[in-house]
């Protein structure tokens, strides 16, 4: 369970979030939309461990601990997975060796062997096939050369093999086409059990036709000044943000 | 035995030691090595031991590491023991001939496989010199720059013996030729060792070089090595230098490249003390190809400075230079890249980079191309940059839960992985792929071996 409570976060002493409270409990879709710079990969990339930003008041617990003292390999190892916005590309860096070493630091930290490489390839065989990804992308390297779409996918992919208890997609569905949004709106359904949440952070409603939030939150100026159901998503579909940007002038 | 006057220059240490051990130095050589000797001191006394003041020696002052008094080999017994008692080469996957030189002097119980292909020649230079006059006299000492770079010169001055390989025409030597030098002695040593490659037309072979540091004495390594390349003929070599930080190593190579052919150097540099690699390929003919490449890891206080100069003498000419670096502590780092595209060098094509990593604010790079063009249809291309590990990857790595440790392995492995790649030979570029990455991990604690190899350092022996 992650719990967020009046977090504030800036950078070069600009205020981005600005009292955040937000709380997922395991099985929960929750969906965070809201206008362009409004603040959702901030929240996402500081939950996540980045120390572009600085944290200036505020708490976030997950499953009860202290989220923001831990380095961020260790809040993946706790289970929290980010997909980004922007996947980073890392040229030299082979999608195997990339994964095995997650994978296995991630053992490491569970007090579990490392996988053998045979368990590996088994382990990366299956997940491809759940997320429906291209072998010749995981022969590659990080994200090198990957198309939006195939970014993406790759995203989902690790999401698979990680198997966080807690997900956050920033955008994940931005850029794709309808089979490649098909595709990562399956894998996240399939990855979706009673014991894990997914927040899912878009501009438009399309994603949320095939996964289904059980909250839909608005976000703007660094706060959440909506909260409400998954009709909350086609009202914001129909009028767009202005009626909030206007109501909620500061 | 070792020079010890304090008060007079140091250039005249070597050469009074040059006057006096004139006579021995004569003695296990032809007339040919001999002959080049006198012009050699003189240039080298004309010029004097390189400080920062030369162009080409900008950043890297040698003579503070050529004022220590080293002994000497000049009298080399033969190596009446077998030399497997205190070295032996087991290249774990790597199939290839082995040689062994010690001090510079090649081991003359070398064993060579039977199955060398005809006309093929590896030995002794010495040797050679006398056995085989005519090839000898064609190509020794005409393409060493002995007017241009003092050491080069003192090195002729002195030369004894080194590697001979004679390739004749149109023989393919498929396996790789390793050759490791072997410091052995119970004293700080320096060594000047000599060596000669000749390929024939359509001839092709491939060279490992490797140093190993028997001992944890002070060691002054300066190597000239000849290259002719034939028409057609393709050659590699792979300096692989894993030296302790008390060893200067200086290593100069002159390629002369004769049309069609297709030549590959590269210098892989994973410890050392001090090293400076000079890199001179010659294309004297249309159509040669040269990769010029380099791959250095330092830290403490570790100095390697690699100077290239390619020089495209003839039309239709294709270079391609990548020299990547990766500097921790205080290491500092230098990269001088000189392309002469003369006048009746039309249509060529020259490309040079220079990548670095710095992981400190005190790790120095210095990088500089020397371009020099005076033919008007070419295609010329340089570029240097110096940076820092990529935070943005860094968080990427981390977010996957991979710790800062490992993903800085991982980063610097895939920062280094490109200059890995260049390299032809399948079995090597596996092993090398290995070694890089053992270093990364502060794995490599041999720092003294030849790497290749799958012996153990010596107990106690201490990297610093
Ligand atoms: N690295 C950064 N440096 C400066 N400002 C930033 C940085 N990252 C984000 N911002 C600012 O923070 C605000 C929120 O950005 P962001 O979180 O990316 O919004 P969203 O994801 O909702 O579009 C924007 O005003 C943006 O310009
Ligand atoms: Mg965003």
């Amino acid at each position: 369970m992650l719990e967020i409570k009046n977090l504030h976060a800036k950078i070069d002493d600009k205020e981005i979030l600005r009292g955040i409270n937000l709380t997922v409990k395991p099985g929960e879709i929750h969906a965070i939309m809201g206008p362009n710079g409004s603040g959702k990969s901030t929240l996402s990339s500081v939950l996540a461990g980045s120390d572009v930003f600085e944290v200036s008041e505020g708490s976030a617990s997950f499953y009860g601990k202290d989220l923001l003292a831990m380095p961020a390999e260790d809040r993946a190892r706790e289970g929290l997975f980010y997909s980004f916005q922007y996947p980073v590309e890392i040229p030299g860096v082979s999608m195997v060796n990339f994964m095995r070493t997650a994978l296995n630091e991630h053992r490491k930290y569970n007090n579990l062997k490392p996988y053998t490489a045979g368990e590996f390839l088994k382990l990366m065989r299956e997940k491809k096939n759940l997320v429906e990804i291209d072998s010749n992308l995981t022969n590659r390297s990080v994200n090198e050369g990957f198309s939006g779409g195939e970014k993406k996918k790759n995203e989902i992919f690790q999401m698979a093999m990680l198997e966080p208890r807690v997900a956050i997609l920033d955008e994940t569905d931005s850029g794709l086409d309808i089979d490649a949004l098909r595709i990562v709106a399956n894998g996240v359904n399939k990855l979706k059990s009673k014991d894990t949440a997914t927040i899912i952070i878009t501009h438009y409603q399309r994603l949320l036709d095939y996964i289904i939030p059980d909250f839909v939150h608005v976000l703007h100026n660094g706060r959440i000044v909506k909260s409400a159901g998954k009709e909350l998503a086609l009202e914001l579909e129909e009028k767009g943000y202005d009626w909030i940007k206007k109501e909620f002038e500061d | 035995m070792s020079m010890v006057d304090t008060d007079i220059k140091t250039e005249q240490r070597y050469t009074s030691l040059f006057s006096e051990k004139r006579e021995v130095l004569d003695k296990q050589v032809s007339q040919t090595i001999a002959s080049h000797r006198n012009k050699s001191i003189r240039l080298f006394e004309e010029q004097g031991i390189p400080t920062k003041k030369l162009e080409s020696y900008k950043y890297t002052n040698m003579l503070p590491l050529f004022e220590e008094n080293y002994g000497y080999d000049f009298e080399h017994k033969v190596f009446q023991q077998d030399l497997s008692q205190i070295f032996r080469c087991d290249i774990h996957d790597l199939d290839a001939t082995t040689v062994y030189l010690i001090n510079g002097w090649y081991y003359r119980q070398n064993q060579l496989p039977n199955l060398l292909p005809e006309g093929v020649l590896i030995g002794s230079l010495a040797e050679y010199s006398t056995s085989h006059p005519e090839i000898f006299e064609a190509h020794y000492n005409q393409y060493a720059k002995n007017d241009e770079d003092s050491l080069v010169a003192l090195n002729t001055a002195f030369a004894q013996d080194g590697f001979f390989i004679y390739i004749p025409k149109g023989i393919v030597v498929e396996k790789p030729i390793q050759i490791v030098n072997i410091m052995h002695s119970e004293g700080d040593l320096m060594a000047f060792p000599r060596n000669l490659v000749i390929l024939e037309e359509n001839a092709q072979a491939k060279i490992l070089m490797c140093e190993h540091t028997a001992a944890d004495y002070k060691y002054l390594l300066s190597a000239v090595t000849e290259v002719f390349v034939d028409k057609n003929a393709v050659f590699d070599i792979y300096n692989i230098q894993n030296q302790h930080n008390l060893t200067t190593n200086v290593s100069s190579v002159f390629i002369k490249q004769k049309e069609h052919t297709s030549v590959l150097t590269h210098n892989l540099t994973l410890h050392t003390g001090v090293t400076r690699n000079n890199i001179h390929v010659h294309m004297d003919d249309e159509h040669c190809e040269a990769h010029v490449y380099g791959l250095f890891i330092t830290d403490k206080n570790q100095h390697v400075d690699n100077f290239s100069f390619i020089d495209h003498a003839k039309p239709n000419c294709y270079s391609e230079e990548l020299f990547k670096g990766v500097l921790d502590d205080a290491s500092t780092a230098a990269f001088a890249g000189k392309i002469l595209v003369r006048a009746d060098a039309q249509k060529t094509n020259a490309f040079q980079r220079n990548d670095n990593l710095l992981l400190t604010d005190m790790a120095k790079m210095y990088t500089k191309p020397m371009l020099e063009i005076y033919a008007d249809d070419v295609k010329c291309s340089h570029g240097a940059t110096v940076g820092q590990l990529d935070k943005k990857a860094m968080f990427y790595l981390r977010s996957r839960g991979i710790g800062v440790e490992e993903a800085r392995i991982l980063l610097m492995y895939a920062f280094a992985y490109e200059a890995v790649e260049k390299i032809r030979v399948e079995a090597v570029r596996e092993q090398i792929r290995n070694l890089v990455e053992a270093v990364f991990r502060g794995e490599l604690n041999k720092c003294n071996s030849c790497v290749l190899c799958d012996n153990d350092a010596e107990t106690g022996f201490s990297c610093r």
